[in-house]
C-alpha cells in the first residue's frame, strides 16, 4: 500500500501534513523486509482495526481535562469509533498519555504498558509527555514518556485543543492502515510473533524454575 | 480570641509584630507546642497550613491559623532550629486534625521532623528518595534519584517511623504499621477511572464495609514550589494554572495579588471587574465538571455529558478573550493579559439565562432522581468541628455549616461591590456537598449578572516594570477557589526570584476528610464520597 492510498474518512492524503514521516516510515519498513499491508484481507482488518481503537483511561493532569471533554457532547470521538475507553491496560489498544509522568509514576506507566496486549500504540498529549513541558526544569519530572516507553504519535499544546487530539487520532490510524497485521516484523510495536514466542518460552522455564516455597517466603503482604 | 493586644499577655515569650489583619508571632523552637495550644485553647481552631522554611543557618516551620469565630485575622507562628543535623519540633497532631498531612509534607521536604507524631512517612516522594528538595543545599543531580524502574515497596509504606526522643540517636522507629497483619487491603489507584487523578489509596476491607484507608500522594508531583524559586514572578504564574486546573484563573489572581500587594500597584478598577468574572466563571466551569464527575461516579453518564457540554460554553467565552480554554493564562501582575473581547459581555449575558434553565434541568434530572437520593441521603456524615479541625474549606466545609468563603471574610477584586449569599447548610451529608455546588453556581450567575454590564471603562492593566523585584518581606494572600481557600504565601529576599514560594491546597484536606468519613461506608460509596469532596490530585501534589 502507499501512503497515498490511506484515506480517513474523507480525508485524503493531500489533507494530512505530515505525510514524509509516514513515506520515511513506509521505506524503513520495506529495507527491513517486512511486508507492507497489500491484500485484501489486511485492508478489510486494517479498516476494522483503525476504525475501533480502544483507548485506555489514562490521563495524570491537567491534559486529561482536555481529554474529557474530546469525550464528551461536542467533540465527541465516538464518531471515529474510539469511545471504548477502557479502564484496564488488558483490553486496551492504545494508551493516550495525558499529563506530566513524574518519577513515582514512571514504572506504573511502564508496567501498564507492558500488560497491554499487542499490537499497541502510545500517544504523547501536550507538552509534559513530549518534554517534561513547563516542568522542565524540576527534580521529579520525567522528561517526556518516550524515557519510558516507544511512542507513536506527538500532540503538542499545553493542552492540546481537542481538535488537534482529533488530527493525532487520525494519524495514528493511517499509521494502523500501513501495517500488515499478519507480517512477522522486527520492528517493536508490531505483532512480533517470534518475540512474543521466546518471550513466552522464556516464562515457562523460569516458571519451572521457581521454587514456590521460596517465593512464599519473600512474598508477604500487597 | 478578640483583640490582638491580649496575645503579649497570653505569649510572653513570643516577639509579636503586626501588620493589618496578619500578625506574626515568633517564639524560640522549644515553646512551640506551648504556644501552639494556648493559641489552640483560646479560639484559633482553625490551622490552615504548615510552611516549612530554610533560613539558610536555621530550619523553620510557620503554622497559619486563624479562627472561625473571627476569620479576619491571620496569625502566623513562626518556630526555627539552628540544628540543621537533625532539626525536631513537637507535633501539633493532638491539636488540629489537619497536621497530620501537613506535617508529612513539611518532613518530605524539609527533612524535619515532629516529636510525637504516630508517622513519619515521606508523603509526596518515595520512601527511598534521597535528600530533602526544597531545602536551599538539596543536590538535584539527576545520577542521585534517577527514574525508578521498579514499583515502590509498598512494605515501606506500611510501617510508621516514629521519632523516638527516649532514644539516644533519634532514630526513626516502627512502632506500628498502617494496617494489620489480619486486615484485607486492597490497592485503589493510582491508575483508576473514579480517582480523580493519580491519587493511590490503600482501603482496609471487612467484607464490603470499609475499616480504613490510607493515601498515598506524589503521582503527580512537580516540584512546583521548588521550581518556582529559581523563576521570576511573571514566570510563576504559569505554573500556578496549573496547579489545581480547573480553577486556575483563581489560583493565579491570588499570586497576581500578593505580588501588586508587594510592589503596591494600583490596579485599575476595570481589571478588578474582568478577574472577578472570569474567576466567577471559572468556579461555574469547574462546579459543572464536579458535578458531573460526581454523578458520573454514581453511575449517571448522562449527568456528566449535560455537564461537559454547558462548561463548554464557557470554553468558548474564555477562548474568545484569553486566548486558551482550560489554560486561561489571563492574568498578569498588574491587570490582565489583553482587554476583553467585544463580544464578551454579549456572550456572558447569553450565558446567565442559559445556565438558569440548565440547573432547573439538572434539578429535575437528576437531584430528585430516587436512586441518586438513595446514594446519597444519610452518607458521609461531616460535622462542623470535625469540619473546622481539618481546615475542610470550600462547599464542603459550607455544607457542614461552617461559614468561610474567602469573598466574603476578606474581600478582594470587586467582590465587595457584588451583593451575594455564602451559601450555607447545616447537614453535612453528601447530599449537602452535592447540593450546595449547584446553589453556589446559582449564586455566581448572580454576581456575573451585577458586574457584566458595570465593568468601569479604563486601562485593562497597570504598567509594571520588565524584571519585577519585589521588596523584602513576607506576604501572603489567600483568594477563594472552587475548591476552598487558597492561599499563595512568599517570602522575599528583595530578588526577582521569590526565596520561598508556599501554595496551600484546599484539595489536601479534602483527602483528610475522605479519610474521617469513610470508615463504616461500603466500597461503592468511597468513589461517590470521592466525587463529593470533589479534589483534584495535581493541586495537592504541587
Ligand atoms: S502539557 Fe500543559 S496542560 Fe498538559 S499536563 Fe502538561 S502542563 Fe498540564
Amino acid at each position: 500500500m502507499e501512503v497515498k492510498n490511506i484515506r480517513i474518512r474523507n480525508m485524503k492524503t493531500g489533507d494530512f501534513k505530515e505525510n514524509e514521516y509516514l513515506e520515511e516510515y513506509l521505506k524503513e519498513l520495506r529495507a527491513n523486509g517486512v511486508n507492507i499491508a497489500v491484500a485484501k484481507l489486511d485492508d478489510l482488518i486494517n479498516w476494522g482495526r483503525s476504525n475501533s481503537v480502544w483507548p485506555l483511561t489514562f490521563a495524570t493532569s491537567c491534559c486529561g481535562i482536555e481529554f474529557m471533554s474530546l469525550g464528551a457532547a461536542r467533540y465527541d470521538f465516538a464518531r471515529f469509533g474510539w469511545e471504548v475507553t477502557r479502564n484496564s491496560p488488558r483490553q486496551a489498544d492504545v494508551i493516550f498519555c495525558c499529563g506530566t509522568i513524574v518519577h513515582k509514576m514512571a514504572p506504573v506507566l511502564k508496567r501498564l504498558y507492558d500488560q497491554m496486549a499487542e499490537p499497541k500504540y502510545v500517544m504523547a498529549f501536550g507538552a509534559c509527555a513530549i518534554g517534561g513541558g513547563p516542568f522542565k526544569s524540576s527534580y521529579h519530572t520525567v522528561m517526556g514518556v518516550d524515557q519510558i516507553i516507544p511512542v507513536d504519535v506527538y500532540i503538542p499544546g499545553c493542552p492540546p485543543r481537542p481538535d488537534a487530539m482529533i488530527y493525532g487520532m487520525m494519524q495514528l490510524a493511517r499509521k494502523i492502515k500501513m501495517q500488515e497485521f499478519f507480517s512477522l516484523s522486527e520492528e517493536p510495536g508490531l505483532m512480533d510473533f517470534k518475540r512474543i514466542k521466546a518471550k513466552a518460552f522464556e516464562a515457562i522455564k523460569a516458571l519451572k524454575d521457581m521454587n514456590p516455597l521460596k517465593k512464599d517466603e519473600k512474598g508477604g503482604k500487597r | 480570641m478578640k483583640d490582638m493586644e491580649n496575645l503579649q499577655a497570653l505569649l510572653p515569650f513570643a516577639a509579636i509584630e503586626q501588620k493589618e489583619n496578619t500578625c506574626s508571632l515568633a517564639v524560640p523552637g522549644k515553646n512551640s507546642y506551648e504556644a501552639a495550644s494556648l493559641l489552640k485553647n483560646s479560639g484559633f481552631d482553625y490551622l490552615r497550613d504548615i510552611i516549612g522554611m530554610d533560613y539558610g543557618d536555621t530550619l523553620g516551620v510557620i503554622y497559619s491559623l486563624s479562627s472561625s469565630e473571627n476569620p479576619e485575622i491571620i496569625l502566623f507562628l513562626k518556630t526555627a532550629t539552628s540544628d540543621k543535623a537533625a532539626p525536631k519540633f513537637d507535633s501539633v497532631i493532638d491539636l488540629w486534625d489537619s497536621a497530620d498531612l501537613y506535617e508529612r509534607e513539611v518532613h518530605d521536604f524539609f527533612g524535619i521532623c515532629f516529636v510525637n507524631s504516630p508517622d513519619m512517612r515521606r508523603l509526596f516522594l518515595r520512601q527511598d528518595w534521597r535528600g530533602f528538595p526544597l531545602r536551599k543545599d538539596y543536590d538535584a543531580r539527576p545520577e542521585i534519584n534517577p527514574i525508578p524502574l521498579g514499583n515502590e515497596n509498598l512494605a515501606e509504606m506500611e510501617t510508621l517511623p516514629v521519632l523516638d526522643i527516649m532514644n539516644a540517636d533519634d532514630k526513626f522507629e516502627a512502632h506500628e504499621t498502617v494496617f494489620d497483619q489480619s486486615e484485607y487491603v486492597v490497592n485503589f489507584g493510582p491508575q483508576h477511572p473514579a480517582t480523580h487523578g493519580v491519587l493511590h489509596l490503600r482501603v482496609s476491607l471487612d467484607g464490603e464495609v470499609i475499616r480504613k484507608i490510607d493515601p498515598n500522594f506524589g503521582y503527580i508531583h512537580r516540584g512546583i514550589e521548588k521550581m518556582s524559586e529559581a523563576y521570576t514572578y511573571p514566570q510563576i504564574l504559569h505554573l500556578t494554572d496549573r496547579l489545581d486546573y480547573l480553577s486556575g484563573a483563581i489560583n493565579r489572581h491570588a499570586v497576581c495579588l500578593a505580588v501588586e500587594k508587594g510592589l503596591q500597584l494600583e490596579v485599575p478598577e476595570r481589571a478588578h471587574y474582568i478577574r472577578t468574572i472570569i474567576d466567577e466563571l471559572t468556579r461555574i466551569a469547574s462546579h459543572l465538571l464536579g458535578w458531573g464527575a460526581m454523578c458520573m461516579d454514581m453511575g449517571s453518564i448522562t449527568a456528566f455529558v449535560y455537564g461537559m457540554r454547558d462548561r463548554e460554553k464557557i470554553m468558548d467565552i474564555f477562548e474568545e478573550t484569553c486566548g486558551g480554554r482550560l489554560m486561561a493564562n489571563y492574568n498578569v501582575i498588574g491587570g490582565v493579559m489583553a482587554d476583553i473581547h467585544p463580544n464578551f459581555q454579549k456572550r456572558v449575558k447569553d450565558f446567565i439565562p442559559y445556565m438558569r434553565k440548565m440547573l432547573k434541568e439538572y434539578h429535575l434530572l437528576f437531584t430528585g432522581n430516587p436512586i441518586a437520593r438513595g446514594r446519597m441521603d444519610g452518607i458521609g456524615y461531616l460535622s462542623r468541628e470535625k469540619a473546622i479541625a481539618l481546615g475542610a474549606t470550600g462547599p464542603v466545609g459550607r455544607a457542614s455549616g461552617w461559614s468561610n468563603d474567602t469573598r466574603k471574610i476578606d474581600p478582594y477584586a470587586a467582590y465587595a461591590k457584588a451583593g451575594f449569599k455564602e451559601m450555607l447548610r447545616t447537614g453535612g451529608l453528601t447530599f449537602d456537598r452535592y447540593i450546595i455546588r449547584l446553589d453556589e453556581v446559582e449564586e455566581s450567575l448572580k454576581i456575573l449578572e451585577q458586574l457584566i454590564d458595570n465593568i468601569p471603562e479604563g486601562g485593562y492593566a497597570a504598567k509594571t516594570r520588565a524584571i519585577i523585584k519585589l521588596p523584602e518581606g513576607e506576604y501572603f494572600q489567600r483568594v477563594e477557589g472552587a475548591r476552598g481557600e487558597f492561599c499563595v504565601y512568599i517570602n522575599s529576599r528583595g530578588d526577582k526570584y521569590p526565596y520561598r514560594i508556599k501554595f496551600r491546597s484546599p484539595s489536601m484536606t479534602l483527602v483528610n476528610v475522605l479519610k474521617a468519613i469513610v470508615p463504616g461506608t461500603k466500597v461503592a460509596d468511597l468513589i461517590m464520597l470521592g466525587g463529593s469532596l470533589d479534589y483534584v490530585i495535581p493541586c495537592i501534589d504541587r
